[in-house]
């Protein structure tokens, strides 16, 4: 934690409200976006239970596994949520725009101009925090792999048929999640942190409800006051008023609420079973009362399902408009200048599955290979520099956080003094520009500085600094054209107020990896076709 | 009573140590593993062994191309080969973007280039592990010597294998893990997990491989062997070259009845010392410790102190001096306190004291080391704090005395915060773990203490 955002946090404790970390947007907001708040059932890791959905906040989807923990029931479930969260997802997939680039032909060499496919825009899941995330990975590696009716071999327990895909979707979705700056799936409460600080630790900011009451205490509470209201308050039946936003649920309202309703439409929907299945009537009935006593253990059915229903969504639903109320607080921040930028990655990422699900390709492995992992790993860390640095160039307040630490300084010019490079054959122009700052910057003689949001990249070398006068002079090495002079307007004029960074602007490139065929005896050599993983038999029900 | 060993023993545990090791090298038996794997605790001579291993090689004709992992460490490696081997013609492959230092390239017999093909010609060619990844193969080397192989990722291994068929890594398994600043949950457990050490996913694929162990530290006087040795490789115990009285420091001017003198005496006589501040809890650069270190550092230059040891009697200057710390900023405050107090702090103007974070101190020596202790002055102790191999680094760099400069009330802070890592099936858990070794570090410093 930076300095700057510890401070922020304590001057929430003492404005009891939540105090911005952030004057811009710094992720992608879709205008469409699918909100799913998921929840998990206790005592089986993964479990689903049910899940609240949809792109219209007035009409949210409920889906639930009545019994959570039949098999049969659970794949209904998640043919149901394929049915709702896949139509969305690949709506996205029809409108393209045509991007040009040049590949080399592996043979000759030579350049070729090809034209690849972009989808113009690309969906995105919100989802109460990084525990739903993890759930629905937790979906998606269970899915993925099942055979279905319509492959050769369905196996004793063939999945509805979108199941799988559901698999593959949430799979690719929460993967990307995990790529720092990415906003195809993101938690609303790490959505919310990143914006905002609040008064309490972030363990506690977990809580989607509590940290939502930072930003509107009701009038008369501080934000923790309020926010360990919606912690610990608790109606009449000892049910929480604003339950945990899952995955998990309140074991308070699994004991009082959902265990009896479960028993109940089990016990309903026995009854049923029996009716349907035994010869004889019931004692005391005759054969032609059967239509009659169907219909009561139909009705008895469809009650204890309602039951469930109205429970499950009574826990649901405030996570919903809570979840909903952070999306309106986001969007009244103006969006941060390079986030088409990185969304045009969500984008291509988006693109990318959409093609390998298209060519038929096999669901993504269990566990990446060596080579994957590496690249994956690489993939992260240049994801990682790109949005830091690109936040710090986007916003002030994440600057400041960047000059505070002395890894860059703001300032005026108070001097630019012309001077060559007479080395080469023609001289070069190698300006002095001294800036007057009150940064500490770690500002060595010799070390290399970049000059942040110029028109164009620019870079310098620091020559001198004198702290006791507060400035610093940067000899410019870059960015005034080819000329003998300057460009008109590429340098700094005195009484401009600039930034330069002591860290790089762009991240570098990652060394090539070899092919997966090709992993070295170092690590194992190439990854085997055959799956040694002993297969257990499967327990259904 | 404990006897001390014969002095004529170590050398000679040394030496038959290092004779395997070249012969499992140069001479392989048919069948043997493809790689040779040295731990080597801290001062034990690994760099000695890099170059020896290096002229028996090229002696037998071969090529060969050596991966260390910072610019610093190349042109270490390059300024010993180039001296020790006036034979060997050595290449220094750099970035396009920087120069390599000048005592690397002071030797007629090296050359540098940003190009590997200007470099195939040579004996041997030097560089680090981000600049080889970028090496198109063309004509792969035989034989391949990893230095620092524990500081290097497993993900940075795999980029560069392709260009070797048999290579022996050298490394210290005590000091700093690679580390990331991304999550790498997803791959714990897995034997080629990118972010784990290279050498670790090499004995993972490789179970063929039996590590060597070089068991005598040249560098640590006889009073730290024993105290690194327990508290850091309890299973791989190590001893000192020298004996009890081998290396001294003496004084010519008299202490002035200060803390610091105090402290400076006492780390001269027992080899340690703790200058410990009255316990509080500070900003990372606390001022007063800052000013404390600085202090020493001072008056280490100002008392004439003599270092007397196998390689004779010489000045304390500054070049033979280093301050240690965990976070840049800390060294960046420690810089600016001695340059107020007239102490040499930059290398490029003459001899200079060396102020720096313990990842970058890892392989250097020096006569006498301060350190600013990690977890001085904390509220908290976290992963990066309590990291075995930080303190490792910090308490190993010095050949006569090493003075500890930290707040009191570390003990109890351990105490409040046990350690509370994840446990990741498949992944080897590390023992000690750094509560320990703090632990045990403490323990001993307590016998050294002077309060400020």
């Amino acid at each position: 934690m930076s300095l700057l955002s510890t401070l922020a946090r304590l001057e929430a404790i003492r404005s009891g409200r939540a105090e911005p970390l952030a004057t811009v947007r710094h992720r992608h907001l879709s205008d469409r976006p699918m909100v799913v708040v998921p929840l998990a059932a206790a005592g089986e890791a993964g479990a689903p239970l049910a899940v609240l959905l949809g792109t219209d906040r007035a009409a949210p989807r409920l889906h639930l596994v009545p019994q959570p923990l039949n098999r049969t029931q659970r794949f209904d479930f998640l043919a149901r949520f394929a049915a709702e969260l896949l139509p969305y997802l690949e709506s996205f997939g029809a409108e393209v725009e045509q991007i040009e680039a040049s590949e080399k032909d592996p043979e000759t060499g030579e350049k070729t101009q090809v034209f690849r496919e972009l989808c113009a825009d690309a969906p995105q899941l919100i989802v109460p925090n990084p525990g739903s995330i993890r759930h629905l990975a937790l979906l998606g590696r269970s899915t993925r792999f099942r055979r279905t009716a319509e492959d050769a071999d369905p196996g004793p327990y063939p999945a509805p048929t979108r199941v799988p895909l559901l698999g593959r979707w949430l799979t690719h979705l929460t993967e990307r999640s995990q790529v720092p700056g990415s906003s195809l799936l993101l938690p609303m409460t790490g959505l919310l942190a990143r914006h905002w600080a609040t008064g309490q630790s972030h363990l506690e900011d977990q809580h989607l409800a509590a940290q939502l009451a930072w930003h509107s205490p009701p009038p008369g509470l501080t934000g923790a006051e309020a926010a360990e209201l919606a912690e610990t308050e608790r109606d009449a039946h000892g049910q929480l008023t604003h339950p945990p936003a899952g995955p998990a649920t309140d074991p308070r309202f699994d004991e009082l609420v959902l265990a009896g309703a479960i028993t109940r439409h089990d016990a309903a929907l026995v009854a049923l079973q029996h009716l349907t299945t035994a010869g004889q009537p019931a004692a005391g009935l005759t054969t032609a009362d059967r239509p009659a006593e169907r219909q009561r253990a139909e009705l008895l059915v469809k009650l204890a399902s309602e039951q469930l229903h109205a429970a499950l969504e009574s826990v649901l639903l405030p996570t919903w408009r809570d979840v909903w109320h952070g999306l309106d607080l986001l969007r009244t921040l103006p969006p941060a200048a390079h986030l088409a930028e990185r969304w045009e990655s969500d984008r291509w990422s988006y693109t990318g599955h959409r093609d390998r699900l298209a060519a038929g390709e096999p669901p993504q492995p269990k566990q990446d290979d060596a080579v994957t992992a590496a690249r994956k790993l690489a993939q992260r860390e240049r994801e990682q520099v790109r949005v830091d640095v690109q936040e710090a160039l986007d916003d002030p307040l994440v600057m400041a956080e960047r000059r505070l630490a002395g890894e860059a300084f703001t300032g005026v010019v108070t001097e630019v003094t012309p001077a060559y490079d007479t080395s080469g054959r023609s001289p070069k122009p190698r300006p002095l520009v001294t800036v007057r700052t009150e940064d500490r910057p770690h500002a060595d003689p010799g070390r290399e500085a970049h000059r942040a949001n110029g028109l164009a990249a620019q870079k310098a070398v620091i020559v001198g600094a004198d702290p006791a006068e507060g400035t610093i002079t940067v000899q410019v090495t870059s960015g005034m054209g080819r000329k003998k002079e300057p460009e008109p307007g590429s340098l700094p004029e005195p009484g401009d107020r600039i930034t330069f960074t002591l860290f790089e602007l762009t991240p570098r490139q990652s060394a090539p990896l070899p092919d997966p065929d090709d992993t070295p005896w170092t690590h194992g050599g190439p990854p085997g076709s055959a799956d040694h993983s002993p297969t257990a038999a499967e327990e259904w029900e | 009573m404990t006897t001390e060993p014969d002095p004529a023993d170590p050398a000679a545990a040394a030496d038959a140590t290092v004779a395997e090791i070249l012969t499992a090298v140069s001479r392989p038996s048919p069948g043997a593993p493809r790689g040779v794997v040295v731990d080597s605790p801290p001062g034990a001579g690994k760099s000695t062994l890099v170059v020896k291993a290096a002229r028996e090689l090229v002696g037998q004709g071969e090529r060969l191309m050596i991966v260390a992992q910072t610019n610093s460490q190349v042109d270490d490696l390059v300024d010993r080969l180039a001296g020790k081997g006036p034979d060997l013609t050595v290449g220094r492959l750099h970035a396009s973007d920087s120069r390599p230092a000048a005592e690397a390239l002071r030797h007629s017999n090296v050359t540098a280039s940003a190009k590997v093909a200007d470099l195939l010609e040579h004996d041997v060619v030097i560089s680090t592990a981000a600049k080889w990844q970028w090496v198109k193969a063309e004509a792969p080397w035989r034989h391949a010597i990893v230095d620092e192989a524990y500081q290097m990722r497993s993900d940075a291994l795999l980029a560069v294998a392709r260009l070797f068929e048999r290579a022996l890594f050298v490394g210290d398994p005590g000091q700093l893990d690679p580390f990331t600043v991304v999550g790498t949950d997803q791959w714990a457990g897995l034997s080629y997990d990118p972010s784990s050490s290279a050498v670790v996913t090499l004995l993972a694929h490789n179970p063929a491989i039996r590590p060597h162990r070089l068991p005598v530290s040249w560098r640590l006087p006889h009073s730290a062997a024993p105290l690194i040795s327990a508290a850091f490789y309890p299973y791989t115990p190590f001893r000192s070259g020298t004996g009890p009285d081998e290396r001294r420091l003496t004084a010519t001017v008299r202490p002035d009845g200060s803390a610091v003198d105090a402290a400076i005496d006492e780390a001269a006589e027992h080899g340690w010392a703790l200058l410990e501040l009255p316990a509080r809890h500070a900003v990372r650069t606390d001022p007063q410790a800052v000013a404390a270190v600085a202090a020493t550092v001072d008056r280490l230059l100002r008392r004439g102190l003599t270092a007397h040891s196998e390689h004779g009697s010489q000045p304390l200057t500054p070049a033979r001096i280093a301050v240690g710390t965990a976070h840049r900023d800390q060294a960046a405050a420690v810089r600016a306190a001695l340059t107020a107090l007239g102490v040499p702090v930059d290398p490029a103007a003459g001899p200079a004291v060396t102020v720096d974070t313990a990842n970058r101190l890892q392989g250097r020596e020096y006569d006498v080391t301060v350190v600013l202790h990690p977890l001085s002055g904390r509220p908290d102790a976290t992963a990066f704090h309590l990291e075995t191999g930080r303190l490792c680094v910090l308490a190993s760099r010095h050949r006569h005395a090493c003075i500890v400069v930290a707040r009191a009330g570390i003990a109890e802070l351990l105490d409040d915060h046990p350690s509370t890592e994840p446990v990741s099936l498949g992944v080897t858990v590390k023992f000690p773990d750094g509560w320990e070794a703090n632990h045990a570090v403490l323990a001993h410093l307590a016998g050294h203490r002077v309060r400020l």
